[in-house]
Parts: C-alpha cells; sequence; structure tokens
C-alpha cells in the first residue's frame, strides 16, 4: 500500500471513528455492533482506497459502508420477517443525508459524547467509554494508559454499556435545563483525560502524551459542536496553553523543572498563540467560567518572556475570582502562592498558615511542599526543611520525591 | 421504561411528619401520568427474613442485612428514559433525609 493511502486511513481514523460509530449507534441502538461495524468499514478502506482511490469524503464513505455493514449483520440476524420489517422501518425513517458534516451526523458525536459523559455512569466508565466509543482507541490501549490489567478495563467497559442499555441512559444531547450541568460533566471528563496524560498520578512516567492528544482533540471536536458556548472554548485554550510548557516541564533525567527555572525557548509557541487566540474567542461571549479562568492564568505564565516578567498580580486576581465560582482548597492554595509572588512570601504564607489550620488539604503534599518553598524564601532554614521532609512522605510519584529531596538537601545545606 | 424505585431510610433519624410525606409527590406523579404503583413498608421491626438451609425453613426476626438505610417504601414509575426517573426520584421528599435507589426493570 501506498504510504499516501495508508496516512489517509490513519487520519480518518482519527478524524472519523467516533463519527461512524455514533451514527451506527443512533440507528441500532447496538453499541457493540456500531463499534464492530466501523472496524470492519475501516477494514473495507484498507482494502478498497488502494484500489480505487481515497474518496472525496472519506468520513461519508466510512459510515456508509459501517452502516450498510449493519444493515446486512441485522438483516442476518433478524430470523423472523416482523423483526425484520420493524429494523427497515427504523431504517428508512431514521436514515441521514450522506455528507458528514450534515446536522445529524453532527448531532451524533454530541449525543454520543453526552452519552458516555451520562454521571449515573462511574466517573472511571465515562473517561474509558470516551476513549474507546469517540476516540477509537482499543481496550487494551486505555488498561495501558489507567494502568489496570485488560480484563479489568473490559470489563468496565462492558458494565457501563450494559448500563446505558438496561437503565434506559438516553442517546441524545440533553435538554436546555440539563445541558449546563451535563455541559460541565463532559468538561470535566475530557480535562481528566488530559491530566491524566500530563502528570501521572503514580509510576515512573510524568507525560503520557497519547492522552494528551486525545483530550485536546476532542475538546477541539466539542468547541465545533457547541460552538456558542464559551466554556469548551476556555477547555481547549487550558490544554493547549499547558500542553505547550509539556516539553519543558521536565528534564532529561525525567526531574520536574519549576515554573521558573524552565527553558522557555522550549514552549511551543504556536500552541500558545492558538491557546491565548482560543481564550479571547471564549472571553468574548463575555461569560466567564471556570476554564476560562484558568486558561486566563495558564496565558499570563504562557505570555511572560521571562519568569520575572510574570503578572502576579494578576494571576492572585484571577484566582480570586475562580475561588469564587469554585469554593476550593486547591484553587486557595494557588491563589497563596501568587499573592507570595506578588506581595512578599510573608503574605503568601499567612494563606497557606490559615489552609492549614482549616485542615482541608490534610495529606497532599503541596501543601506542606508551597509552606515549605516560603519559608525558606523568608531565610527560616530549618523550619523548611522539615516541612520539605513532610511533603517527601506525601509525594506521589518519583520525579516529584526527586525534587523535593534536592530541595530539603539545599535546605539543610547539604545542596 | 420502567423504574422500581426504592425509599431508603435510616429508621433512627427522626424526621417530622411533614417532611416525609409523600403525598403531595404521588398526587403529582399521579397527574403525570407516571406513577403506576406504590407503598409504604411497615418498619423492619415487623420484617422476617426467609431462606431455606438443607431443605429446612429458616425463619429469622428482622431484614437480612444489618444495613443502615433500610427500605421504608417503593413506588414503581413508568417513564421515558433514566433522566426523566431521576427528575421524578429527586423530587421525592425521602431524597432531602434518605436515599431513592432507581432500579430498572428486568425487561426481555
Amino acid at each position: 500500500m501506498t504510504p499516501d493511502v495508508e496516512a489517509a486511513v490513519a487520519d480518518a481514523f482519527r478524524t472519523d471513528w467516533g463519527r461512524v460509530v455514533a451514527t451506527v449507534i443512533r440507528m441500532t441502538g447496538d453499541w457493540d455492533l456500531a463499534e464492530e461495524c466501523a472496524q470492519d468499514a475501516f477494514a473495507a478502506a484498507l482494502e478498497r482506497w488502494p484500489r480505487d482511490g481515497v474518496p472525496r469524503r472519506p468520513g461519508a464513505w466510512l459510515t456508509t459502508a459501517a452502516r450498510n455493514r449493519a444493515l446486512d449483520r441485522l438483516r442476518r440476524a433478524a430470523t423472523e420477517a416482523a423483526k425484520l420489517k420493524e429494523r427497515a422501518v427504523l431504517w428508512h425513517t431514521d436514515e441521514p443525508d450522506d455528507d458528514g458534516d450534515d446536522g445529524t451526523v453532527r448531532d451524533d458525536r454530541l449525543r454520543l459524547i453526552f452519552t458516555c459523559c451520562h454521571p449515573a455512569l462511574p466517573l472511571e466508565a465515562r473517561v474509558a467509554l470516551t476513549l474507546r466509543t469517540l476516540a477509537g482507541l482499543t481496550t487494551a490501549e486505555i488498561a495501558r494508559a489507567f494502568l489496570v490489567p485488560e480484563p479489568t478495563m473490559a470489563k468496565r467497559l462492558v458494565r457501563a454499556k450494559g448500563k446505558i442499555r438496561h437503565a434506559g441512559i438516553p442517546y441524545r444531547v440533553p435538554p436546555a435545563h440539563l445541558l449546563p450541568e451535563r455541559t460541565d460533566g463532559v468538561l470535566a471528563v475530557l480535562y481528566l483525560l488530559f491530566n491524566e496524560g500530563y502528570a501521572a498520578t503514580s509510576g515512573a512516567d510524568l507525560v503520557r502524551q497519547e492522552l494528551c492528544a486525545e483530550a485536546v482533540r476532542l475538546a477541539r471536536i466539542l468547541t465545533t459542536l457547541m460552538p456558542d458556548e464559551p466554556e469548551p472554548l476556555g477547555l481547549l485554550a487550558l490544554m493547549l496553553l499547558q500542553h505547550a510548557r509539556g516539553a519543558a516541564r521536565v528534564d532529561d533525567a525525567g526531574d520536574v523543572v519549576t515554573l521558573e527555572d524552565q527553558d522557555r525557548a522550549r514552549w511551543d509557541t504556536s500552541e500558545i498563540d492558538e491557546g491565548v487566540g482560543t481564550l479571547n474567542a471564549a472571553l468574548r461571549h463575555d461569560r466567564a467560567g471556570p476554564y476560562q479562568l484558568q486558561a486566563a492564568i495558564a496565558a499570563c505564565h504562557a505570555t511572560a518572556a521571562r519568569a520575572a516578567d510574570t503578572d502576579w498580580a494578576r494571576i492572585a486576581q484571577l484566582y480570586g475570582r475562580l475561588a469564587q465560582l469554585v469554593p476550593s482548597a486547591v484553587v486557595e492554595l494557588n491563589r497563596a502562592v501568587a499573592v507570595a509572588m506578588a506581595e512578599g512570601p510573608a503574605a503568601g504564607l499567612k494563606l497557606v498558615e490559615a489552609l492549614e489550620t482549616s485542615g482541608a488539604l490534610a495529606g497532599y503534599h503541596l501543601l506542606p511542599a508551597t509552606r515549605a518553598d516560603l519559608l525558606r524564601r523568608l531565610n527560616r532554614s530549618a523550619e523548611a526543611a522539615a516541612s520539605y521532609r513532610e511533603a517527601l512522605a506525601l509525594a506521589a510519584t518519583d520525579a516529584e520525591r526527586r525534587y523535593l529531596a534536592r530541595r530539603l538537601a539545599e535546605a539543610t545545606g547539604q545542596g | 421504561m420502567r423504574y422500581m424505585l426504592l425509599i431508603c431510610v435510616d429508621e433512627s433519624v427522626e424526621v417530622s411528619a411533614e417532611e416525609s410525606s409523600a403525598q403531595p409527590w404521588v398526587d403529582e406523579m399521579q397527574r403525570r401520568g407516571v406513577r403506576r404503583d406504590g407503598s409504604r413498608l411497615r418498619p423492619v421491626s415487623d420484617a422476617t427474613t426467609v431462606r431455606l438451609q438443607g431443605g429446612e425453613v429458616v425463619l429469622s426476626d428482622g431484614p437480612f442485612a444489618e444495613t443502615k438505610e433500610q427500605i421504608a417504601g417503593y413506588d414503581v414509575i413508568e417513564c421515558e428514559d433514566l433522566d426523566e426517573a431521576l427528575e421524578i426520584a429527586s423530587k421525592h421528599p425521602v431524597a432531602t433525609f434518605g436515599t431513592i435507589e432507581v432500579r430498572p426493570f428486568w425487561e426481555e
């Protein structure tokens, strides 16, 4: 096969898998059948495209192929004439236009996203379903990404699909009164996906780039499907702005490099530009939300030529607004860091101590780590060392532990 | 779709009759045409558990499992999909102090 055709099929897989599956699910109501028929359609493309050429609209070609395949299999499965008739009626009344870009098909993908992220499903199943049915990852790939055995992941997917079918989880875009909270739910799944990829919560590897790329791609799809909603744009901007710094976040030895010490020449400027542009498009709606605010904070960092140029006063203010929208101890901790940068470590330490008194972040390594950092800058070395030790005991990844151990060595004069 | 709403409460928690009265909810759901059946159940102190052991009927007083929340009643509803069932369940007065388990009927 020519590399061109191979690339075209791979390309179509990335952009059209979810679309093909979504359409067949709507027509048949059968998730497994839809996945199998989508697989068959891509297999057919591998066979036919080298011979017949890549179709003008690969997505439409694949959708038609999968649909015909589904019809074929249903026909064969329908032993009773009545059943076949019933299916056929369903088929014709529901038949969409072949154009892969028409409204029905667009709605199909949106239906699929909202169904995969339905709050009646456990969060881990929402994530797995999204990766399987929308992004087309195999069960083995998803299992690997989430560090669970493949049979466990397979069971999780079977259970989720079973619940959708048996519990009557609707295959649709939620009605207006449910839309805001359900959209938040979808965004949360995509951001979780991104974060899983961006910072592994356990184990040695820090960046599982594949999950990040999938999350960005799905967020991009969501922004085109919901063009009037600013928060999907905000989330996409946030992901792009964080991802742009990915390469500089870890050094060659796999150790964490703090924002302050990162080589900014290694930041991806085109991704930053796209992130800032996307953020501005979101802000034009004039309906700020948590993702837009976080993206605005990320933009402050990403657009500072040197660490010293960072507009910490604005960042502190943005964290303040974020805390009003979504009260959270982690946001408050970040605000403390920004205040410390804008007004000095003593002001930040006051906020950190208030958080410690509240007990809200007990067991979270970044609380003592932040306290240690502020104490270090106040030249209170002994107290700083004690806090570094505390953080070290709580840190989850090897890279974080190595970073904290280095800081501890510095604080105790052994660095 | 048919769903069973299992109305679960912690029997040791005191709730005023006004707070726990499901009558307005029942009236509303009957009007909407989604409630098919339902009843309050006597407390677990009036329950008897039955099982067979080696062919012998073994009876015991009280509920099968010693959990904090007990089934205090049930409602059978018929509605469009899970979203509607969840909306109906969330309006039940017990949802504010107990829990409502929404179970689809086993339908072939």
